[in-house]
């Protein structure tokens, strides 16, 4: 097959078949092909390929590229099914991969131009901004020009609420986030590590034995060894949490560097947004900068419900302590949250609900979908100050004050 | 008379291939069997992923069939370690032996380690039965139930196809076996891993294909019923349901509504069967809410 050449009759972009091999129109195409391509075209075209792709956000790497030739050899590749399905078996890596993969295909083979990977919706620094809507709010006397860095002013701080704090406050605050460090609960791993009681442990007695020249004289023990227990953050970046969610994000932040391999941050708003990538950035800032980048819906409105159930059939969620930072403005079915936050509730270890509002003086849980879920929450706490956050990494490390809800049934 | 094996170089396409598995009742699209096919020509492992009841684990059985060689599987969960993929002493035969000659009054070390740690102590878990066994088809199933330090072990193997036992030596394939590694997606497996394999997304089944495995695993079931009961899956596909069936699913339903002698799918009778079919009470609320899908529209 040929780049950009004559159109063989694949299928245009808005044909959802292609990806069945049960499309008439791909396999078919057979007079098209280029019988006699030499090696060397057929290498040229397909690195050709292989980086369009890779413009294209696939990761068609070299060594990719080596197998889809090795592939090739093995099959027809005057056929566009073969060439088709020989470049999709061996350039793509994941199911996300698969519509970027069509939409190549069908440019590089079809005659139409190949399109660079859409840059991200969102390239604004929303917090920067975001920090100075809630400042021009603050009380008047607020915005002190020397913020002494004195153990005093950094205990008033930590009680303050985030979204009345000046610019300078509020970088002090998130200076002293970063630095939150939070230990993990711990659970028991299927491994075993050697211990001074616990089990047998065969393999260590054997060789004891052998070293004191197979005298089973001192048996040996192993015990299961623990891990962090996974958590999982949904941030609400929905319109009415602008002022809390910047803070929360950095929030994340200090979660993820504290376990990088047991925590998982999605943003949810009007879809579910997986962050963790971003927010290994070691740099908070830089960490800040990717994220905002990575969440398309900055602002908008919010469907829980939907997300939840998106977090349900991603599994992240299954035997982990599920944390949703949220003020549970549902612009949805409030029904479906509750029926999401039961599944929840039975799928997690544990739910806590993070509400910046809660915090505030009287407040009561009267949004529609706070009432929905709050049944299905193990704790419930605020999320409004640092104080608040620092109350969160306890209950992390697994610092219980109340038991486990009983389990109640809708 | 003996039955004749297929080996990878008999296969000559991917159609041939396709119809083989037929044979066996495996009706593959032409995706699935292209993927097949250069997984055993290059000798490379084949990654599925996919929904749960796709078809996954049955084609690393089928393909078992179709080349006649034995299927070693390894279920995936957290925690497996070498000594339960690749290889273990039997520790208890190993002890016995040692008491054994510590009556006899043997105490040389050097001689006694020789004796403890040899072939006949050491328990092959799958992956080195899979070295050893010639030819064979390994699936390594559900791989993202698995944790990352097992990910680990499996991309040295899968890279070789070689097991190193210090007490022993190096037990490597001659020929790579068949590898068929299979996920339903709930976690991302590692992008080292995916490298050494052909990746391949396999969806649910076409409504035509559907039908044709239906009726041909299941031969007592009419045309109307594969028809009747492929049409309700595809629109359960569409319906937003916590589990949508899979094929595995639709077969599980059509055999229970053929053991009620069901000649055509009535709501009374899919309805006492729904349970094979959908696994959440969830999704039998909003099918029964909404009328059976299967029922006659219009």
């Amino acid at each position: 097959m040929r780049p950009a050449a004559d159109g063989p009759g694949l299928p245009d972009a808005d044909d959802p078949g292609l990806p069945d091999a049960e499309d008439p129109g791909l396999p078919a195409g057979g007079g098209s092909g280029l019988p006699e391509t030499a090696a060397g075209e057929l290498v040229t075209v397909m690195t050709g390929f292989a980086r369009t792709l890779r413009a294209a956000g696939v990761p068609a790497d070299h060594e990719r590229t080596q197998n889809l030739l090795r592939a090739l050899s093995c099959l027809d590749a005057s056929r566009p099914g073969d060439v088709y399905w020989a470049g999709r078996l061996t350039l793509c890596s994941s199911a996300d991969d698969l519509p970027r993969y069509d939409r190549v295909f069908r440019a590089y083979f079809g005659g139409l131009r190949a399109g660079r990977a859409r840059p991200g919706a969102v390239t604004l620094i929303r917090y920067a901004s975001l920090a100075g809507e809630s400042r021009d709010r603050g009380e008047g006397g607020e915005e002190s020009p020397a913020l002494a860095a004195g153990a005093s002013a950094a205990e008033v701080l930590r009680h303050r609420d985030v979204a009345a704090m000046s610019a300078a406050e509020l970088a002090e605050a998130h200076r002293m986030l970063a630095l939150l460090r939070t230990v993990r609960e711990r659970r028991e791993s299927r491994r075993f590590r050697p211990a001074r009681r616990g089990r047998l442990d065969p393999r260590r007695t054997i060789r004891e034995a052998l070293r004191r020249g197979g005298e089973t004289a001192r048996l040996r023990y192993r015990e299961h060894r623990t891990k962090p227990r996974r958590v999982v953050l949904v941030v609400d970046v929905s319109g009415s949490m602008t002022p809390y969610a910047d803070t929360l994000l950095r929030l994340a932040h200090a979660v993820v560097r504290s376990e990088p391999r047991a925590t998982e941050v999605f943003s949810a708003g009007t879809r579910l947004t997986r962050l963790t990538a971003e927010l290994r950035h070691r740099d908070p800032q830089a960490a800040m900068t990717a994220v905002s980048r990575a969440i398309p819906d900055w602002s908008g409105g919010t469907r829980l419900g939907e997300e939840i159930r998106r977090l349900l059939a991603l599994g992240d969620a299954r035997g982990a302590t599920v944390v949703i930072a949220s003020d549970g403005w549902e612009r949805g079915d409030v029904s479906l949250l509750g029926a999401e936050m039961a599944r929840l509730s039975r799928t997690a270890h544990r739910v806590i609900w993070v509400n910046p509002h809660k915090g505030h003086e009287g407040y009561q849980p009267l949004t529609g979908g706070m009432r929905a879920a709050l049944p299905y929450v193990d704790d419930f706490v605020a999320g409004h100050s640092l104080a608040a956050f620092e109350e969160l990494a306890g209950l992390l490390a697994g610092v219980r004050e109340r038991p486990r809800r009983g389990r109640r049934l809708p | 008379m003996l039955r004749r094996t297929n080996t990878a170089s008999d296969l000559q396409s991917p159609g041939r291939l396709a119809e083989l598995l037929g044979r066996e009742a495996y009706l593959a699209d032409e995706g699935l069997a292209t993927a097949a096919f250069l997984a055993l020509r290059m000798g490379r492992p084949l990654f599925l992923e996919g929904e749960a009841g796709v078809g996954k684990t049955e084609l690393a059985r089928t393909l078992a069939a179709v080349l006649d060689a034995p299927l070693i599987r390894l279920q995936c969960y957290e925690g497996l370690d070498g000594s339960q993929v690749l290889y273990d002493w039997d520790f208890a035969r190993q002890l016995l032996h040692l008491k054994a000659a510590e009556a006899s009054g043997v105490t040389d070390a050097a001689r006694l380690e020789g004796e403890v740690y040899d072939r006949r102590f050491l328990i092959a878990r799958p992956l080195l039965r899979a070295v050893e066994t010639q030819p064979c088809v390994l699936l390594i199933d559900e791989i993202d139930r698995a944790d990352v330090e097992f990910e680990a072990i499996l991309l040295e193997v899968l890279s070789d196809f070689a097991i190193s036992i210090p007490e022993l030596g190096t037990v490597r394939a001659p020929t790579p076996p068949v590898v068929v590694l299979t996920s339903n997606r709930t976690r991302e497996v590692h992008d080292a891993l995916k490298r050494r394999c052909l990746y391949h997304w396999l969806e649910h089944p076409s409504f035509e294909r559907e039908v044709a495995i239906l009726m041909r695993r299941l031969p007592e079931c009419s045309a109307v019923l594969a028809e009747q009961v492929a049409g309700a899956a595809r629109r359960l596909r569409e319906a937003d349901l916590v589990k949508p069936p899979g094929i595995a699913e639709t077969l599980d339903w059509t055999e229970a509504l053929l053991t009620l002698g069901a000649r055509e799918l009535d709501p009374g009778l899919a309805a006492a069967t729904l349970g094979a079919l959908l696994k959440h009470r969830e999704d039998h609320e909003v099918v029964l809410a909404n009328g059976f899908p299967g029922a006659p529209r219009g």
